[in-house]
């Protein structure tokens, strides 16, 4: 296998289609992807491997994992027909695919409950997990105590402090929540810390990764546990619109909600894919968190992908009001369609991201998590340039209870 | 041949083994890490590794990543580490070697990595999140350059892997002591001197070992079945002090240095 290509040769959008049939053996998405890990972690993610290739050829994983998605989490998740919002914009009809709904109200539960899976059939006896908004690490404390796991939960002490409510939950739940003090104390820091406990643990340890990111084969793996968010889409559109939709929008962090909704939809050439990373206060360096609009490619949390970085390959600092987003990288497979232009990438700032919160709070009586906002806010812009014949779908990943306090601290009211 | 194969020929003649210490570049400036790498050459260390400081090393234990921590808050940028190197490097015996991630070198270029290590007189790189799979092209740019490319195996890494590593590997190979992260530890596995010695028949390339080696007693175990021991985390710490003093810094760190020094088997005393 050929190393990752210098950044001097790289970084041409390529005329290659996005295809479906990747990543490669080796995790690569055309140039991204990989395994950049130390030696140490590399028995445990060829066991991974092998164990998710079995657990894929067995009828017994797919049923056990179908029912607890279906009983468990309240699967399907329906499909939404946002009248008064589509209404209010007069261009596209708007549907929200409710992935809020789900038990833990957000999308996170479907990786965790196929990684726990796969946790007890590598006999491992113990998980860890990094969290940002703190939903995965409420949805992995979900499935490490449905199935009797200790789990501990790496949280940067910033993310701590706006997240608390989810802080709270993975307590109950039995979780111990580890605040991360190094660096940018957010998201990006929480899961170095979760890769060094692993470095230690891995032989009985299995580290549930939340998102499409880290080495190979992380990406893959989670894009498929998450991939029954477009999957259902699709069969709900066609059952209910008699055919796809114009257009579907999701938030990008890691990308996991995203790559869930958008990749049963790739070879569906006529279905706009739209991502949204976060704006942040501004475009300048700093001040957001967009690599996919502003950053290169390069190597971090184990594999190659675009990055905020300066000119020695060091992680810059970036910065999103959500918890959720405030990452400097993102999943391979992200970078890999951006490169192949089947998805187009945005971004979308703190502040409009606020003023669709509380447009579809007082449109359609829902609140929704600042990540998603991000999502809503570009689906509305796009909408209105739309006709009310087409339709347009948006990923409303997770619920916006867990904001509320620090939504109030923002606007300076009280909680 | 490079200076680090020549140094394992000659310390082999010479029944003797190689003292590696670990040292982070820039912490806190260059100068200070000037200063130190001289007076481990004097001491008679067979070799300096040297840490690029790295904003994400999820290798490395507190110690270490506080220490790139302090280095990179004093803006240290690669271009000033080669070159406070390459002007320290003329009054240096010992090979260097630069420890280094491969998130730097990839935005580097692996080329243009190497040659600026070789022009400020580094010998290789440790390339510690790079695996054998994913190093063959940075691999064939070190061969044509004379540059080696040290490469690592862990107790988690089966045997067969382990064989297929030191093929790739030259200069030496980087036996890791311990499943886990850099730091100074009491105890080290205990089947650790059977896989060293397993493999050691095995491999013509020399053998070092690091990770958590950190008192006397290791060093006793240890050099007996391997060809160099590498010592990081216990000298970063000392080092740590320099905030205070310097001198006093690289006081503690030269008595830590010649008592673990001490314990080789043959004795590579003070030059």
């Amino acid at each position: 296998m050929s190393l990752a290509p210098s950044p001097e040769t790289v970084v041409q959008p390529s005329d290659t289609p996005a295809t479906k049939q990747v990543p490669d053996a080796n995790g690569r998405f055309g140039d991204f992807g990989g395994r950049y890990v130390p030696e140490t972690l590399t028995r445990a993610l060829d066991e991974l491997v092998v164990e998710y290739q079995k657990a894929l050829q067995d009828p017994d994983f797919h049923a056990e994992l179908n029912e607890l998605l279906h009983r468990f989490v309240g699967r399907p998740s329906p499909l939404y027909h946002a009248k008064r919002l589509s209404k209010q914009l007069g261009g596209a009809q708007i549907w929200l695919k409710r992935e809020d709904l789900n038990h833990t109200g957000a999308h996170k539960i479907n990786n965790t409950l196929g990684q726990a899976l796969l946790t007890l059939r590598m006999k491992k006896t113990r998980v860890i997990a990094e969290t940002g908004a703190g939903q995965h690490g409420v949805a992995s404390a979900t499935a490490c105590a449905h199935f009797g796991l200790p789990c501990v939960v790496y949280m940067g002490a910033e993310d701590v402090r706006r997240q608390k409510p989810n802080v709270f939950s993975m307590r109950l739940m039995g979780a111990e929540v580890r605040p991360v003090e190094s660096g940018s104390r957010t998201l990006r820091d929480a899961v170095n810390e979760a890769m060094r406990d692993w470095m230690s643990s891995v032989e009985h340890t299995h580290y549930i990764i939340g998102s499409v990111i880290g080495p190979h084969p992380f990406p893959m793996m989670v894009r498929d546990f998450q991939s029954v968010i477009g999957r259902e889409c699709r069969e709900q559109c066609l059952s209910t619109l008699g055919r796809l939709p114009d257009a579907i929008v999701a938030c990008v962090g890691g990308g996991s909600n995203a790559a869930g909704m958008f990749y049963p939809f790739v070879d569906d050439h006529s279905v706009r894919l739209i991502g949204v990373e976060a704006g942040g206060r501004s475009s300048q360096a700093g001040d957001h968190a967009s690599p996919l609009s502003y950053g290169s490619p390069g190597v971090l949390h184990g594999s190659y992908s675009y990055v905020m970085q300066d000119e020695d390959g060091q992680t810059s600092d970036v910065h999103s009001m959500s918890a959720g987003l405030d990452y400097p990288g993102v999943g391979p497979e992200h970078s890999y369609w951006k490169d192949a232009k089947r998805v187009e990438y945005t971004s979308c700032r703190d502040d409009e991201a606020l003023n669709a919160f509380d447009f579809l709070a007082k449109n359609e009586g829902i609140l929704t998590a600042l990540e998603t906002c991000h999502a809503v806010a570009k689906a509305t812009e796009t909408a209105k340039t739309m006709t009310p014949d087409q339709h347009l779908v948006i990923c409303l990943s997770g619920r916006g209870d867990k904001d509320a306090a620090e939504l109030a601290r923002l606007r300076g009211q009280e909680w | 041949m490079t200076a680090i194969d020549d140094l394992f020929v000659q310390l082999k003649s010479q029944g003797k083994k190689a003292f590696m210490p670990f040292i982070t570049a820039g912490d806190p400036n260059m100068t200070f890490t000037r200063k130190v790498l001289k007076k481990l050459d004097d001491l008679g260390c067979s070799m300096a590794e040297i840490g690029i400081p790295y904003s994400d090393p999820i290798a490395d234990g507190p110690v270490i990543q506080a220490s790139y921590t302090r280095a990179l808050a004093g803006k240290i940028k690669l271009k000033d580490i080669f070159y406070h190197v390459a002007q320290e490097r003329p009054n240096l015996k010992m090979p260097l070697v630069s420890m280094v991630s491969y998130a730097i070198i990839h935005r580097h270029g692996p080329e243009r990595y190497v040659d600026d290590a070789l022009a400020a007189g580094f010998s290789g790189a440790i390339v510690p999140d790079l695996l054998v799979e994913e190093s063959d092209s940075l691999a064939n740019i070190c061969r044509q350059k004379n540059f080696n490319l040290i490469q690592l195996v862990t107790p988690t890494t089966p045997r067969e892997r382990a064989l297929k590593i030191a093929e790739q590997s030259s200069g030496f190979l980087y036996f890791v002591s311990v499943t886990g992260i850099t730091g100074e530890r009491t105890q080290l596995p205990p089947d650790l001197v059977d896989r060293v010695s397993w493999l050691r028949e095995r491999t013509p390339l020399p053998i070092c070992i690091g990770f958590g080696v950190s008192k006397p007693e290791h060093v006793r175990l240890l050099a007996p079945v391997s060809d160099g021991l590498i010592v990081g985390s216990a000298i970063v710490r000392l080092l740590e002090q320099a905030a205070q003093s310097e001198s006093a810094a690289i006081e503690s760190m030269a008595t830590l240095t010649q008592a673990l020094m001490g314990e080789l088997p043959t004795s590579t005393a003070p030059r």
